[in-house]
């Protein structure tokens, strides 16, 4: 379907309705990629759909689901039939959740876990599966990951532990596609990114980048995918030294 | 869920004005409701989008503040027919991008892409060819309007007729702006065939417009606002058509330069405005020459720098730009460039146009036939606000009026003068909607 180094022709997105994941389908629609679209609401997955079909996609097949509830049997093979074949599965959902919250009350702990570590998990195996029959080694199942799960801390380790699991079975399937020919995976890990989703933080400055900018990042990771990604590149170095901090360091740092 | 309120700082593009406002940035149509829902308790509201209005038209009324610019779908694009409909919050430059390459363009356009279709329809904006084109609003075909004491509701010239034309030129006081259907323009290519042609002073220009307005569709000019005496009202005109060739090819998207700071507040003085000005004048004034450009030169030559309204320093600027009627036109923008030459505070970029007779039918829509002139000049205090309040007093005089988009200071008394029709507009102000500009001019 294609080469191992080239821009995906059919990618479904799970989560579409999210700021990331829009701006990663206008940039693949106007490169005239084929897009499936999944998210729990009707209404904004029609929005999205008009908006991309207008903008250059090709064919477009969209999906109400809950992610958080795990795939369905043969169901995401339907939607990639349906679109016209797929090569891509970008795993974009997630929710941050509140930490304070997730220590407190053990419902709402699962709940973080559920949705950002046990479902996309899942997903990521039935892309995997899926992918595989339709185009083999080339398949792709790309997961936003974040830096908060490089390393615990305590503002948000909840989270960070789950998007931190969700990254170690991502690498794992890149790992196995080098041995064995089944579809890669890739993290791509994203810093602060200024969306509906961190609407609480004090925002601003070098370290925050607009929902396009790391789409930018996250499409061009798709064309040259690595096991790990990090978007902006300049996180790959702030995650590095946060996880090389020694302990007595890191300990009196209120992160 | 609706996006909420955070307070976060705000500024007009003028900077004259800058507070901590409460903003909520919706993503989603559903959620716009919610949010003009409890106004009453929690304060009036405006809807604004990329703030480029340069007074206080775009600033809330001690209220709150609800940025559209998050919604920029694309809703349906004939690209047979050239009719777009999209969200509000998409900006010009965004259209440009989608329908450029694919031979249609803006019926008409400001000087910046970097507005807002809602704030293009909110302002009812114009362009180079409002002798051939009208303003913004004729092009409009039907809106969608939000109401706090209605709800959603489909505007057009059949449906609702009364508050379809307040919405045009409304400034965004109508309700919100949900959405706009737009019938774009059809062009042979993406590039302009553009002639400049120096004239001598202010007889000049006008000789040279009648030429000008039958024979090209974008005709503007630049004037110089540091000649005196003899060379006052100098200037260079710039006319142009589409040109037949060149292919259809949309904008480079990435600025050239852009300013990451204010500039101290001496950058833009009498001198550096004046030795500006002057060898503008001596390098365009004495060419004459058809170049092909792209439409972004043409259209845009600001837009290459990104907040170059920084330029002006903390202190800010104002701009003024008046429309005077034909037939005293040209004494009136005399006694303006004389005025302005008198009291030393040169206008950066002074620019002079034409418009023609279309109507929008905007309640106080600002373009009229006649002669329009725009000016900028740095915040200097007293000096600044009595130089236009002077130039205020020779547009009253002419029978002429402000636009509201760039004016942050004029009187009661001139808005009143100059939109005779502003009550209709008031009588259909959605009740919890207000502007820090309308409190000022109808209230005062």
């Amino acid at each position: 379907m294609k080469s191992s180094n080239a821009a995906p022709m059919g990618v479904i997105i799970l989560g579409a309705s999210s700021a990331i994941a829009e701006a990663v389908a206008r940039r693949l629609a106007t490169k005239g990629v084929r897009l499936g679209l999944v998210a729990r609401d009707a209404v904004k997955l029609a929005a999205i759909g008009d908006d991309l079909r207008i903008r250059g996609a090709p064919q477009i097949a969209v999906r109400a689901w809950d992610l958080a509830a795990g795939p369905a049997p043969g169901a995401l093979a339907e939607l990639a039939q349906e679109m016209g074949g797929a090569d891509t599965v970008l795993i974009a959902y997630g929710l941050l959740g509140d930490q304070a919250l997730a220590e407190a009350d053990g419902a709402a702990a699962l709940e973080l876990l559920q949705v950002n570590f046990t479902s996309a998990v899942s997903w990521a195996l039935e892309s995997s599966r899926v992918l595989a029959t339709i185009c083999g080694a080339h398949g792709l199942v790309v997961g936003l990951g974040s830096v908060a799960g490089d390393r615990g801390r305590k503002s948000n380790f909840v989270y960070g532990a789950a998007k931190g699991g969700l990254a170690l079975a991502l690498q794992g399937m890149a790992h196995r596609s080098a041995l064995t020919g089944a579809p890669r995976g890739m993290v791509v890990k994203l810093g602060f990114v200024d969306t509906p989703m961190t609407a609480g933080f004090k925002k601003g400055g070098p370290l925050w980048s607009t929902p396009d900018q790391a789409a930018a990042a996250i499409v061009q990771a798709m064309a040259r995918p690595k096991a790990i990604v990090y978007a902006p590149w300049f996180w790959r170095w702030i995650a590095l030294i946060i996880r090389l901090l020694p302990e007595a360091v890191f300990n009196r740092a209120d992160l | 869920m609706s996006a909420p309120f955070v307070s976060q700082s705000y500024r007009s593009w003028g900077g004259v004005t800058r507070t901590a406002r409460p903003v909520a940035h919706p993503k989603w149509r559903q959620e716009l409701a919610g949010l003009l829902g409890g106004a009453r308790d929690r304060g009036d509201v405006l809807g604004v989008g990329l703030g480029r209005s340069y007074g206080d038209s775009g600033l809330d009324a001690g209220g709150r503040l609800i940025c559209g610019r998050g919604l920029d779908r694309f809703m349906a694009f004939d690209p047979q027919t050239g009719v777009l409909r999209a969200e509000a919050g998409a900006s010009l430059d965004d259209i440009l991008q989608l329908v450029a390459p694919r031979g249609w363009f803006l019926p008409t356009t400001p000087g910046t892409r970097f507005v807002t279709l809602g704030g293009a329809v909110a302002n009812d904006v114009h362009g180079k060819n409002h002798h051939r084109a009208g303003s913004f609003g004729l092009h409009v075909r039907r809106l969608g309007l939000i109401r706090s004491d209605r709800g959603a509701l489909e505007l057009s010239r059949e449906q609702e007729p009364q508050l379809f034309f307040a919405t045009l030129g409304g400034l965004g006081l109508t309700g919100f702006i949900a959405w706009v259907e737009l019938q774009l323009a059809p062009t042979p290519s993406s590039f302009l065939d553009q002639e400049a042609i120096g004239f001598s002073g202010l007889d000049g220009y006008f000789d040279l417009l009648a030429d000008s307005h039958d024979r090209f569709e974008h005709v503007a000019a630049w004037i110089d606002c540091s000649a005196t005496g003899g060379g006052l009202g100098r200037g260079v005109m710039f006319r142009a058509n589409w040109s037949a060739e060149g292919g259809l090819v949309t904008h480079e998207r990435r600025l050239k330069l852009t300013l990451p700071l204010e500039a101290p507040g001496w950058v833009l003085n009498r001198w550096s405005v004046g030795a500006f000005n002057s060898l503008y004048y001596s390098v365009h004034g004495s060419r004459h020459g058809l170049r092909r450009i792209p439409y972004a030169a043409g259209f845009y030559p600001l837009d290459a720098i990104g907040g170059w309204n920084r330029l002006y320093g903390r202190a800010g600027f104002f701009q003024h730009q008046s429309v005077i009627p034909e037939g005293v036109a040209r004494e009136a923008v005399r006694k303006m460039l004389e005025r302005i030459s008198a009291s030393g505070q040169g206008s950066f970029l002074a620019v002079l146009k034409s418009f023609g007779g279309k109507d929008s039918g905007g309640l106080v829509s600002f373009p009229r036939p006649g002669a329009s002139l725009a000016l900028d000049f740095p915040n200097r205090g007293a000096e600044t606000l009595d130089l236009l309040d002077r130039l205020d007093a020779i547009v009253a005089d002419a029978g002429g009026r402000i636009y509201p988009a760039k004016d942050g200071r004029m009187s009661a008394a001139m808005f009143q003068q100059g939109y005779p029709r502003w009550r209709a507009l008031e009588a259909l102000r959605d009740p919890s909607f207000q502007s820090a500009f309308w409190r000022r001019v109808t209230q005062s």
